[in-house]
């Protein structure tokens, strides 16, 4: 499994678009401290491109990467190598690519600008939305053959996480404002990453406005210790659950 | 010559006045009785230990002194100490375990309609009420520390409780644990300046019907609500620290019908919101700086006339938020950090107006639920269209001279 992984990696590493979205990512990071006079607008600047450039790269990329190396993997499958195994490497072969870039990329300006509770937490979350989407990819590449359906389901998906969600939340809560919904809304984050992910990052960067009556709820809930573990389980079932789907399927296809 | 007399009248007066100390080893041993002995403008100096009298009261123009902190105990039962005297001086005591009873509110030290009253230096601690100035005038309550262990708001009184009095100062006391830290009622004239409120369960500072008082340069740090100021004219509050005062209702300087007021040079950081404006009018508030709050500032359609310039508003949430369309107030030459206008003639001032409310924080108002959504990417986007073409907020909620730096504050 090490092989194939340390193969995709380098293919992937040949491919210069990484390099170039890690080059972007560190451009963008290290810009927005430097330029800001103040680290939390940096910070800001950082989580927009967490919520907003980094989950459409890792499942744009991966897709079109899958439908690429369909061949490679057609290869691959002719060898006495289960089939088990090819598709978990791929996975673990792009995570990790995509990983590495947002780590140089954002991860070392964090680190270095803002090396406190908020840092750690972003690029935590920015790694794991890495993954999540890598997952997503796998599933909307396996789900057809024809890589513009593809990949037109990846953009859809992408599309949907990072602004019809938050939309339709947005109407679902003047439409129910007469309700008491708040806690509903804590449930109704744990469907989108993106989401989840935006509000353990908020919780440190916003604790003042956190503090009000409906904030405190989303404390009570997101800001304890258990609230912490529990939506990164969540997320991690983000990564899990997509990927199990693609595998089974993959697992059952006829190429 | 005539003069002279009076001078050698006086000094035969200062020279008749006897000093009596109390304390174990000494002829007098209880406080109550060297009261009994002294008469006006004697001094009773009580040495170190413990005196469990009950309730003490004087009621002669003496120099009241502690020697070392000695300790009066109220044993959980009375008021410790009554002042129902003019010109008597409270210094160097400590005081603690007055009685709790609402109806009578037993303190550590009360004055009952008296003048020229001075209470310094006495560390007051674990009363029901603090420091009681009933009905008094021309007072003085200076370098007290004053703590209580409050659970309840119902359950305990106020640090330094002022009703009724004019011409008083508030200086260099420290109070923590009460309900109000210092509460004002019909107190006019008077002056709040350089005190530590921290910690109380309700208010640092409550303010009602006060009129004509200026606080200044004082701390209010970690209380449950925040400052109140309210039903009240002319205030000036200068120099002050309101930080990190965090709940729904709390607020860094809450404002209810004010009017002709001054906010000066104030720096509220780290609060939930930093000032909350409801039926103010004729206010200015003026370099002050508004860092990390939650809300820089709720300013409710219920004010007027009110004028905002010079301040700093940095890294907060929101910068301000109202809950209507009409804008009475007006806001000019401020820094915001939001702001992303520019500068072609390079005056330091912003040559786009810029609008310091965002459709998020109207959103909130109407709908605060919608705080989850805070910070996401379409929340985003509707606010940046939402500066371009306002429809949802006041579009002549601006600022037309945004300030390009930050005010050296």
């Amino acid at each position: 499994m090490n092989r194939i992984i340390k193969i995709i990696l380098l293919d992937i590493l040949k491919n210069k678009i990484v390099l170039a979205y890690t080059l972007i990512l560190a451009a963008l990071s290290w810009s927005s401290f430097a330029l800001e006079d103040n680290s939390a607008k940096g910070l800001l600047t950082i989580l927009n491109v967490i919520l907003f450039t980094v989950p459409l790269v890792s499942i744009l990329f991966s897709t079109i990467y899958l439908y690429n190396s369909s061949e490679f993997i057609e290869l691959l499958l002719s060898q006495p190598i289960k089939r088990r195994k090819i598709w978990t490497s791929l996975f673990l072969g792009l995570s990790l690519s995509m990983v590495l870039a947002f780590g140089i990329g954002a991860g070392i300006p964090l680190l270095v600008n803002a090396p406190d509770s908020v840092g750690l937490m972003m690029i935590a979350i920015g790694c794991l939305i890495s993954v999540i989407f890598v997952a997503l990819a796998f599933l909307s590449s396996i789900l057809t053959r024809d890589k513009a359906k593809g990949i037109g389901i990846a953009i859809m998906t992408w599309l949907f996480f990072a602004l019809l969600f938050d939309g339709i939340v947005l109407f679902l809560l003047f439409q129910l404002a007469d309700y008491p919904i708040e806690n509903a809304m804590v449930g109704i984050t744990a469907l989108s990453p993106i989401d989840l992910a935006r509000i353990q990052i908020l919780m440190h960067l916003d604790v003042s406005a956190m503090m009000g009556y409906t904030g405190a709820i989303f404390k009570d809930f997101f800001g304890t210790s258990i609230g912490l573990i529990v939506s990164f389980l969540l997320l991690c079932l983000w990564v899990i659950v997509p990927f199990f789907i693609s595998l089974k399927k993959f697992n059952q296809k006829d190429l | 010559m005539k003069n002279l007399v009076y001078i050698f009248f006086f000094l035969s007066l200062i020279c008749n006045a006897k000093t009596i100390t109390v304390g174990k080893t000494y002829p007098v041993k209880t406080i109550k009785h060297a009261l009994t002995l002294a008469i006006d403008g004697d001094t009773i100096i009580v040495t170190k230990g413990v005196y469990k009298e009950g309730n003490i009261i004087i009621n002669k123009k003496i120099a009241f002194l502690g020697k070392n902190y000695p300790i009066l105990d109220g044993q959980n039962k009375f008021e410790v100490l009554s002042v129902a005297a003019d010109s008597v001086l409270v210094k160097g005591f400590k005081i603690i375990n007055s009685g709790y009873a609402a109806l009578d509110d037993p303190c550590g030290i009360k004055v009952y309609d008296r003048n020229f009253v001075r209470i310094e230096n006495n560390i007051l601690d674990n009363n029901f009420f603090g420091i009681y100035l009933q009905n008094c005038k021309n007072s003085i309550v200076k370098n007290n520390t004053i703590r209580a262990y409050g659970k309840q708001e119902q359950l305990i009184g106020n640090g330094i409780h002022c009703w009724k009095s004019e011409h008083l100062q508030i200086i260099g006391n420290r109070i923590s644990g009460h309900r109000d830290g210092i509460y004002f009622e019909f107190v006019t004239q008077s002056v709040i300046w350089r005190n530590i409120s921290n910690n109380n369960i309700r208010y640092g500072l409550h303010f009602m019907f006060s009129n004509d008082d200026s606080y200044i340069t004082n701390v209010f740090k970690g209380n449950g609500a925040g400052v109140a100021v309210m039903f009240t004219k002319n205030v000036k509050m200068f120099n002050n620290y309101f930080e990190e005062n965090w709940g729904d209702s709390a607020y860094g300087l809450l404002l209810k019908e004010i009017a002709d007021s001054y906010i000066f040079n104030n720096r509220f950081a780290r609060n939930t919101s930093g000032i909350y404006m409801e039926g103010t009018s004729r206010i200015k508030v003026e370099k002050n700086v508004f860092e990390a709050n939650g809300w820089g500032m709720k300013i409710q359609a219920s004010c007027m006339e009110n004028e905002i310039v010079n301040n700093n508003y940095v890294g907060n949430t929101f910068d301000i938020s109202t809950n209507g369309s009409l804008v009475l107030n007006t806001f000019n030459s401020n820094y915001w950090d939001k702001y992303e206008g520019y500068d072609l003639n390079k005056d330091g001032i912003g040559d786009v107006p810029y609008h310091p409310l965002s459709l998020f924080a109207v959103l909130t108002e109407n709908n605060p639920s919608a705080m989850i959504l805070f910070r996401s990417f379409m929340i985003t986007l509707l606010d940046k269209s939402e500066k371009v073409l306002p429809s949802i907020t006041p579009d002549n909620f601006i600022d037309n001279k945004p300030l390009m730096k930050s005010l050296p504050l």
